[in-house]
């Protein structure tokens, strides 16, 4: 079986839209039977969990660039081609 | 269980047609309606202020769009959600940095726990998802007709 992977869901204040994301994640990496599991933060705080990380999935602007694939999550909120998120995020979790 | 936008819903919470030009004035009104009624602290407006440039809330959906400002629990008394529709649109810049919007209809969140008030996030996603809805709330003449249509927005999630 291989390594569950760890993806970080992360907004500005780790309250309001990335609860909205986690929930979207965890019902797309149980769909496509993906070993995954999914941490909520700040984006603040994804320094202190990026090396354990295999993806970042963030609703607010990653204002510098992270050691693991970022993927934005804006659409699942407003509901526009999400599909293209879920993709990303899927392959994402394939490398 | 499950606790609906509903119970986050007070008639002292909405403003129509508000006159603002900036996001400022939007957090201020907003700020101190939400102080009066005892469910924020005095330092609730500067949280917002601050997350919002941080962090911006624009969302550009389409014909209508919104705003959803928040900020750390630790300026929350009590969760709501407080709603104000712009007389005229103001700009925000939008979430993911790209760009700006213009917003028609804000959707202030108090929230004090994080993780916990999915349900409700979940339902106001659906809502500002739908632009029939987002209309209804443009044109409503008052704040009793802005909290009928909210309030009777109706889905079942689960």
């Amino acid at each position: 079986m291989n390594k569950q992977k760890v993806i970080l869901v992360a907004c500005g204040t780790g309250i309001a839209t990335s609860t909205v994301v986690c929930k979207k994640v965890e019902d797309l990496i149980k769909a496509n039977n993906i070993n995954a599991r999914v941490i909520q933060c700040k984006i603040s705080e994804v320094p202190g969990y990026e090396d354990d990380a295999d993806l970042l999935v963030t609703t607010t602007i990653a204002s510098r660039t992270y050691k693991i694939p970022v993927v934005k999550a804006i659409n699942y909120l407003t509901n526009i081609n999400t599909q293209k998120v879920d993709q990303a995020i899927i392959d994402a979790l394939k490398e | 269980m499950a606790i609906s936008i509903n119970e986050y819903l007070n008639k002292d919470l909405i403003i129509n047609n508000l006159e603002a030009e900036t996001t400022d004035d939007i957090f201020k009104a907003l700020s101190e309606m939400l102080l009066k009624a005892n469910f924020v602290k005095d330092s609730f407006y500067m949280g917002l202020v601050k997350r919002e440039n941080n962090f911006p809330t624009g969302l550009t959906l389409g014909k209508y769009n919104v705003a959803i400002p928040h900020t750390d629990a630790i300026h929350v008394i009590k969760p709501a959600i407080a709603i104000a529709t712009l007389k005229n649109p103001v700009v925000f810049n939008n979430m993911d940095g790209d760009g700006q919007v213009n917003v028609n209809i804000v959707f202030a969140m108090v929230l004090n726990e994080p993780h916990s008030q999915i349900v409700m996030l979940q339902q106001l996603m659906l809502l500002i998802q739908n632009e029939d809805i987002l209309k209804c709330m443009n044109d409503a003449k008052d704040s009793e007709e802005l909290y009928d249509i909210v309030s009777k927005f109706d889905c079942n999630l689960v």
